[in-house]
């Protein structure tokens, strides 16, 4: 049993919204994506399969639409229009991210449908909302983590360098969990005997609400973050946490020990390494180990504090010097500390750890003729199904099915040209 | 049929979250009207959030009720203290159990179980609970005993890595958004488990681990991997802000005039770089080398460094108002205060709500990125103090009487 069995979806191809509806179509949705003639601009988009670019072997199209079934449908033609209309009457959600305006043409805009459609979830994810001074702006994902406050805090400690973004696509992805987190909640609310109901969601509101401290420590205290290589921006300068291990790698060393506990563990760690006689600062963590406690407000002030509290970093850095960074990760770990090897997401995927999560699932690719390995579930749920039901539709490849079962007259709306 | 005006009334939570990744899920539920409420320990002043006790702060005053990040987070949840130690904790706790609907914990692996509250516990006092519990490497595999905190999740998860320049050491994230996205999908996680009991009545356990949800967070970048064979870390990648899925050149974060000031343009395609090259009317722009994508992406050094001559000299407001008017996705890099205080469109978003605290008094907090049209979220009180509603939830919700949570509290139960 999945959590979205008998829910049905219709989501108009965008590069905005994919993700939301393929995160509901692997919970068990029944999601329609619905396509342009000639295809969604995602078939586009790199990488492609051999790098031979081909609307079927798009990576990324394959990647967000996953379990989802596809219809080509022309709704900018007033045949395609209704059908798309006729779809969407028979759905419990409706799932856009055209520009704001955009579906007066077929009629399936926000009138249009409340006024028919009680029960139906109509979600509208655009770049700054329906209406408002900045509706009219044109935006990417780029330039959602731009203006709307992530890219301010991530980058280096040399500000003559720009704020980087990270790389993924998250601009939309935020918006995409906004997305379904509001999909869910107006679904149970209709459950508990409620409306459906139009939900519009931001992208450039999303990602103001998450920059965590850059925005509360605006809201807060007036203060301004400045970004820094590798850990948290803030508003004073922190110390580096980011090491470079042996092997060129590098690893998050976390927050340094504080407690007797960790400097004992750290020390026990140096030992474990052969590593002890070489690192003259290792007495003080034999020191820190053995206080009572260790007020931090005495660093700078009580020189054993300072010195225990500088050998631990110290230790740390140095370990990283004489071992790889799994070896780290493992180590520190394994001594209770806090650290993190800094993987790329390859790494990642392939460390035993998320292999033994399950977090490698194939599906049958037809194009390929063979299993391909997709990222596995974002939780794990004990009863609920998550799955990649189908691998991502062929252009056009549920046309005849979706439509019939809408009640459609298939041949008709070939001949009248809307389905291209 | 009485009109519902919130979406999630009736959903009681017995919430043990914390920091964000946490108390960021039951916040979502709170103010879509979900009964939050948070249980905290009496003898550490619910110090295990150590938000409560952490800047930035609205004055001068301190301590586990003054925390502005955990009151950011917090809002429209109860809070009441409970000593689990004690075996009158304990009974207390199973009675709360009892009339929740969902129990959520982002404690270390293991920790609520050693407290006697791990799933077989809860579903015996209530089968039908949904348990959710969100932990960095969640509660099974080699790694289920590892600590981790936000940053940590980034690190292991692969997305530290995709932020950075070529040949140096990863950019890494300026924050825990996997803190803010382990929330999102906890919440997620909540929602579909309700929905699921809806339908068939039975509760279950969702075991959540932050660092599953970034690793799903690269599809296309680990489909490129098992299917073409090529791994992110090779030389030239990361690439900063370039863009190669889809590829568009130029694509980037560009100096403008001032200090620390700076502009992301994106153009999409061709006709956006002829928009582009027409708002900047110089000679090079109008070059025929860059009049295709493959020229762009050939000379695209050369074409960012002009580009950012072109930016250096000029406010980046400007920049932005120059190329949105020509259609050419733009935006300046907003500082917080230009965002949040002089930004028309989280103003008219309602993005910044003001909630009241009990002793903080109006504080603006982060609101909700979304407008629902009949059951809007609403943010109006604050984060609970420590056990500022332990009277309220024992009486009203277990039927005690004030005289014996008197009692409770001599007894430093609550």
């Amino acid at each position: 049993m999945s959590a979205l069995a008998g829910i049905r979806v219709v989501e108009l191809a965008h590069e905005r919204g994919a993700f939301a509806g393929k995160l509901l179509a692997d919970m068990g949705a029944d999601v329609v994506v619905v396509e342009p003639p000639g295809g969604a601009a995602m078939r586009r988009h790199e990488p492609f399969v051999d790098d031979v670019p081909d609307p079927e072997r798009s990576l990324t199209w394959w990647h967000y639409n996953t379990s989802k079934r596809g219809v080509v449908l022309d709704w900018r033609h007033p045949e395609g229009a209704a059908a798309l209309r006729t779809l969407i009457g028979g759905a419990d959600v409706f799932l856009e991210a055209e520009d704001p305006g955009e579906l007066a043409a077929c009629g399936c805009d926000d009138a249009a449908l409340t006024g028919t459609l009680p029960r139906l979830v109509h979600v509208s994810l655009t770049p700054f909302g329906p209406t408002g001074a900045r509706s009219t702006e044109r935006a990417t994902e780029l330039t959602i983590l731009a203006g709307g406050g992530p890219a301010w805090s991530c980058g280096y400690d040399d500000h003559d360098l720009p704020p980087i973004r990270g790389g993924g696509g998250h601009g939309y992805a935020i918006g995409c969990h906004y997305a379904v987190l509001s999909v869910l909640t107006a679904l149970l609310h209709r459950e508990l005997g409620g409306r459906g109901q139009r939900i519009d969601v931001s992208l450039h509101a999303a990602a103001n609400v998450t920059t965590e401290v850059a925005t509360y420590g605006w809201l807060v205290a007036q203060q301004t973050v400045q970004r820094q290589t590798g850990r948290h921006a803030s508003a004073t300068v922190s110390m580096p946490s980011q090491v470079r291990c042996r092997d060129g790698r590098h690893v998050s060393s976390g927050v340094p020990p504080r407690t007797p506990k960790e400097f004992a563990s750290l020390l026990a760690w140096l030992r474990e390494l052969g590593l002890e006689s070489e690192l003259p600062e290792a007495v003080f963590l034999d020191m820190g180990a053995a206080r009572e406690r260790i007020d931090l407000s005495k660093i700078g002030i009580d020189d054993e504090v300072t010195a225990i509290f500088a050998a631990g970093r110290e230790a740390l850095t140095f370990i990283a010097s004489r071992v790889t960074a799994r070896e780290f990760f493992l180590g520190g770990q394994r001594a209770g500390l806090a650290v993190g090897v800094i993987y790329s997401p390859e790494e990642a995927f392939e460390d035993p750890h998320f292999v033994a999560r399950g977090m490698q699932v194939e599906v049958d690719q037809p194009q390929l003729g063979r299993k391909v390995r997709y990222p596995g579930p974002p939780y794990a749920f004990e009863r609920t199904r998550w799955a990649i039901t189908r691998p991502a539709p062929t252009l056009g490849q549920h046309g005849d099915d979706v439509l019939a079962e809408a009640g459609l007259d298939v041949a008709r709306l070939r001949a009248s040209g809307a389905l291209g | 049929m009485t009109v519902r005006r919130k979406a999630l009334e009736g959903i009681r939570v017995c919430d043990f979250t914390g920091q964000l990744a946490g108390a960021g899920a039951t916040k979502w539920l709170a103010a879509f009207g979900a009964d939050v409420i948070r249980i905290e320990d009496p003898v550490n002043q619910g110090a295990w959030d150590i938000l409560r006790t952490m800047p930035p702060f609205v004055d001068q005053r301190r301590g586990p009720d003054f925390g502005g990040g955990f009151n950011n987070h917090n809002t429209e949840k109860r809070g009441i203290t409970l000593n689990l130690r004690t075996a009158r904790g304990k009974e207390i706790l199973a009675a709360l159990v009892a009339r929740c609907d969902v129990v959520t914990e982002n404690f270390a692996a293991g920790v609520l179980e050693r407290l006697g509250f791990g799933y077989d516990a809860l579903r015996r006092i209530r089968p039908d609970v949904v348990y959710v519990s969100n932990c960095g490497f969640g509660h099974t595999g080699p790694y289920a005993k590892f600590k981790t905190w936000g940053p940590i999740v980034q690190a292991v998860s692969g997305l530290t890595f995709t932020s950075g320049l070529p040949d140096m050491e990863p950019a890494g994230w300026g924050f825990s958004y996997m803190d803010h996205t382990g929330g999102f999908y906890m919440a997620m996680a909540v929602l579909l488990a309700l929905l699921h009991r809806q339908r068939t009545g039975e509760g279950q356990w969702v075991d959540m681990a932050c660092c599953d949800v970034g690793l799903t967070l690269h599809g296309p970048a680990l489909l490129d991997y098992t299917v073409n064979g090529r791994p992110m870390r090779r030389p030239g990648q990361p690439n900063g802000n370039r863009s190669e899925w889809p590829r568009m050149a130029p694509h980037g974060i560009y100096r403008a005039a001032g200090d620390d000031e700076w502009v992301a343009i994106a153009c999409r395609n061709d006709a956006d770089w002829r928009a582009c090259s027409t708002v900047i009317d110089e000679e090079w722009a109008r070059a025929q080398r860059w009049a295709d994508l493959g020229g762009r992406l050939a000379g695209q050094d050369e074409l960012d460094a002009k580009l950012t001559a072109w930016c250096a000299v000029r406010a980046k407001s400007e920049v932005q108002r120059l190329l949105q008017a020509a259609g050419v996705p733009a935006a300046a890099v907003q500082k917080p205060d230009e965002r949040i205080d002089h930004d028309p469109a989280t103003a008219e978003f309602g993005l910044w709500p003001v909630a009241h605290h009990s002793k903080m008094g109006d504080v603006r907090v982060d609101g909700l990125p979304v407008r629902f049209s009949e059951t809007p979220w609403s943010i109006e009180r604050g984060a609970p103090c420590v056990g500022e509603h332990t009277e309220q939830v024992l009486t009203s919700l277990l039927g005690m009487s004030a005289a014996e949570v008197a009692e409770l509290r001599q007894q430093g139960v609550v």
